[in-house]
């Protein structure tokens, strides 16, 4: 496999060991970070997730889409530092209605069954992120970057 | 969880906790073999000590730095000197250590004894360590026994051993290693002896030397040798050595003593002996169920059991291989010492007499006829060198490593390479040379006229004496752009090198204190100052060693490269007739000779981006941080100068940052220039971070791909604190 397959590997791989992500939003410039549960599409080029509408992150994404996200796979433990990964990925999030929001609803709950009730709640949205970069840290100080053409 | 456990105590459980090593000598002590008194130190004590004092971590990291198959020997050579301090600087906690000072000190005081290693993975019957991790003889007192534990833990991380423990697949976070304090034997008669000959099944084979059994085993000593006859049981065959020294106890080492006459005119062992250790060593074998190697000793004729293990089984053979080769990287001291013999009285001599035999033959003045068989020539002289260079010069860079870990040993510093501020500062070919471009660009900031005249290429109204100087510089040391790496590019034209002068004659000239404070004469004295009397000397010896070692890793490229220059001048000659003739219809011209000499010209392969943007391909990878190898200290920003061919090298800017596969020093000439140094080869005593060190340039190496993944103008940071590349502004 050559390097650039490995990459992609690693970042499929880890998108789907992982739960949760903590997102990036901010509001006037103050960043706020909060934990959401995540699923990406394969091609990399997409990342979803639910989330009630009175949130604070959803009052900040409805003022500015930009966005970061983080995904690791790190355990609590010294060994972290030498085993673990870590992804960044920015792009803009916006959310889903309308035909398409089924489909795609479906998707993430293959993931997370268990959300079932909660993200089929009228009062939550589903958010789709299009991913512009992804900065891959391993080896704890080794970064790679990942930008997926328009 | 118990520290220790007396060797009558150990149990069948304990073979993990004791390690291959200690296991076999407890078994045998239960089967009534005379072994000498023995204490196993648990592989607890280790987990312990690595768990509370936050090293098992920090050896994860060091060791992950980045992939274990991308590093050179070299960057595993410099992990484990880093391992290593750490194991010397950080003592075992104190509340740890007081439950087992006690049990040391009542089964040893007064005592001399030796601390091996024991590791659990070691011996197995499938693979052997042995020699990879360390043994120490001869050693006395508590605070001594401590110490060396640490060493023996220390060399589960050795070079070789990691090499060693990848290639059989071993999991390193899984390692651990006990340690076996014995009694030392002081045998006046000592050997090894093989159940069955590796080369025989049919035989078994006994060695033996007076004195101790290192001088055997290290190789100092050569020893008499038996065949016997497995079946029968009965000696076949006794091939006498030539006797001339012993390794006998001397202060608190040991020492390589001239063997009195007396013993020397006959065998260390009689028949009977020989006999008596055979039958030992078959009972060995009955009990451990395979055939055994041991390491026995007679004292005041006792005979006693020093070590058995299995000896490895075909299946292994390979790896035993690889072992062998791993071990090679190391020389000792007194072998360093003849090769610096004959690289200084024969092979740097030889070298400096095949290239000044190359100027005097006039090439223009050759026939084609008689200047193609002169590129074969020169080819063949060139291709003697080069062999030469990797069969001598590099194993001879061994003496820097010696001397560092000797360094590391006596003085613990913080700096694991502050043992390196004592070997800079040596006279070293490139560094003559850049003095001298200095020189000339100095008459260049100096004078004006001179400078608008090479600006404007404007050469024929050139001075003279400056043209003179340029020619001599030429004479010297050859074109610059030529390469010793076997390019084929290389200018003709003196351009490329007033190019050089010019950018440096736009800037100040490099003061020499810019260069690395000179503090090495305090560290000197310091250093030596550990040593007392005959220890002194050897250590002065020893520093000595490495600064030519130092310092000839230098010199050799030199004139490897003047040896190539020279080749290829006669190639330049031959380019140019061909050239000439290019246009007219002859082929038959006795030029076909000389198409025929160059067509097998080396042609270097393109070098392949692995992250490079294919067809179709919907998405793009960049490098933001790269790591490699702290390789000195500093952090510097800059536009990067990436060379992939030597000629590259014209177009250096001041203040670039030099990235490049490997820094010969036949390139240094723009390190004076630049703000940082980045090298895909690795490792800390390689040319570029000596260099770079030298002119206190941060410096990082052995990072995979960098001249792929990094263009010439991207904007970089060095760090040399971290040895972290940083590729592009902060703007995501």
């Amino acid at each position: 496999m050559d390097k650039i397959d490995k990459i992609r590997e690693n970042l499929n791989k880890l998108f789907s060991s992982q739960n949760l992500a903590v997102l990036s939003t901010h509001q006037d410039g103050q960043p706020y970070a909060s934990l959401v549960a995540f699923v990406a599409t394969e091609d990399l080029k997409h990342i979803f997730f639910v989330t009630p509408k009175t949130t604070r992150k959803f009052d900040n994404l409805s003022t500015d889409s930009r966005v970061a996200m983080l995904i690791n796979s790190s355990q609590n433990q010294a060994a972290d530092f030498h085993q673990a990964l870590a992804v960044t990925a920015i792009g803009s999030a916006e959310e889903i209605t309308g035909d398409e929001k089924e489909k795609y609803l479906q998707f993430y709950l293959a993931r997370h069954p268990y959300l079932q009730d909660f993200a089929r709640s009228p009062t939550c949205a589903l958010v789709r992120v299009r991913a512009r970069s992804y900065y891959l840290v391993k080896n704890f100080q080794n970064v790679m970057e990942l930008h997926i053409s328009e | 969880m118990s520290w220790m456990i007396p060797v009558a105590k150990v149990n069948d459980n304990d073979r993990k906790r004791v390690g291959g090593k200690g296991f076999a000598l407890a078994s045998m002590f239960r089967q009534g073999f005379t072994i000498p008194d023995t204490l196993c130190v648990t592989s607890d004590l280790y987990n312990e000590y690595v768990t509370r004092t936050g090293l098992r971590e920090r050896i994860l990291l060091e060791l992950h730095r980045k992939d274990f198959k991308e590093m050179r020997w070299e960057e595993i050579w410099d992990c484990a000197t880093r391992i290593r301090n750490m194991f010397l600087r950080i003592s075992i906690p104190s509340e740890t250590e007081e439950s087992f000072r006690e049990a040391i000190e009542s089964q040893f005081s007064g005592k001399s004894v030796v601390v091996r290693s024991s590791a659990p993975d070691e011996d197995t019957g499938t693979s052997s360590f042995a020699g990879l991790h360390e043994s120490y003889l001869n050693i006395r007192g508590t605070d001594a026994i401590l110490e060396h534990i640490l060493k023996v833990w220390a060399s589960l991380w050795s070079d070789a051993a990691l090499l060693y423990r990848q290639e059989l697949g071993l999991d390193v976070e899984e390692s651990s290693m006990a340690v076996v304090i014995q009694e030392i034997v002081i045998g006046d008669r000592s050997g090894v002896a093989f159940s069955e000959n590796p080369n025989d099944s049919s035989q078994g084979v006994i060695e033996s030397v007076y004195g101790l059994n290192q001088g055997l085993v290290d190789g100092a000593v050569e020893p008499d040798r038996w065949i016997v006859d497995r079946m029968k049981r009965k000696i076949i065959s006794h091939t006498p050595a030539k006797r001339e020294y012993w390794m006998i106890p001397f202060e608190n080492g040991l020492q390589l003593s001239p063997l009195p006459d007396t013993m020397s005119k006959q065998p260390p062992i009689s028949t009977k002996e020989a006999q008596t250790v055979f039958e030992l060593v078959m009972k060995a074998e009955d009990f451990f169920k395979n055939p055994q190697d041991v390491e026995w000793t007679y004292k005041e004729n006792a005979l006693f059991v020093l070590q058995s293990r299995p000896i490895t089984t075909l299946s292994s053979q390979k790896s035993e291989d690889s072992r062998g080769w791993y071990l090679s990287l190391h020389r000792s001291f007194e072998n360093l010492k003849d090769l610096r013999k004959k690289i200084e009285g024969e092979l740097i001599p030889g070298m400096i007499d095949a290239a000044n035999r190359l100027v005097e033959i006039d090439l223009t003045g050759l026939s084609d006829h008689d200047l193609a068989q002169e590129i074969k020539n020169r080819r063949k002289i060139n291709q003697k060198w080069v062999n030469i260079y990797w069969e001598e010069f590099i194993p001879f860079a061994h003496g820097a490593r010696l001397f560092g870990q000797f360094y590391n040993d006596a003085m613990r510093p913080e700096d694991p390479y502050e043992f390196v501020d004592l070997l800079t500062h040596t006279e070293m070919a490139s560094l003559g040379r850049n003095q001298m471009l200095e020189n000339l660009a100095d008459i260049i900031r100096n004078d004006q006229k001179l400078k608008k005249q090479l600006k404007t290429h404007d050469y024929v109204n050139i001075d003279q004496n400056f043209t003179r100087k340029i020619e001599k510089f030429i004479e010297k040391f050859g074109d610059l752009t030529c390469s010793v790496t076997g390019g084929t590019h290389c200018d003709q034209e003196a351009e490329p090198l007033f190019n050089i002068l010019l950018e440096m004659a736009d800037h100040p000239r490099i003061a020499m204190s810019n260069r690395k404070s000179n503090t090495s004469d305090e560290l000197q004295e310091r250093f030596l100052n550990c040593f007392e009397a005959n220890q002194k000397i050897q250590a002065a010896e020893m520093l000595d060693l490495a600064r030519t070692s130092y310092q000839l890793r230098d010199d050799d490229n030199i004139y490897l490269g003047k040896i190539e220059s020279h080749l290829l001048a006669a190639m330049r000659e031959a380019q140019q007739r061909v050239e000439a003739l290019k246009d007219k219809a002859d082929v038959e011209s006795p030029t076909k000779v000389l198409i025929n000499a160059l067509s097998d010209l080396d042609q270097r392969s393109q070098e392949i981006n692995p992250f490079e943007k294919k067809p179709g391909q919907t998405f793009e990878i960049k490098p933001r941080q790269l790591i490699g190898q702290p390789a000195g200290p500093g952090v510097s920003k800059g536009k990067a100068r990436v060379i992939k061919d030597h000629s590259d090298l014209s177009s250096f800017k001041h203040g670039e940052v030099l990235i490049c596969d490997a820094v010969d020093p036949n390139m240094t000439f723009v390190v004076p220039l630049a703000s940082g140094v980045v090298e895909r080869r690795g490792g800390m005593l390689i040319h570029g971070a000596i260099i770079a060190r030298e002119y206190g340039l941060p410096c990082v190496t052995g990072i995979p791909d960098a001249t792929a993944l990094i263009q010439t103008g991207d904007d970089v940071t060095v760090d040399g604190y971290l040895g972290i590349v940083t590729v592009g502004s902060v703007d995501i």
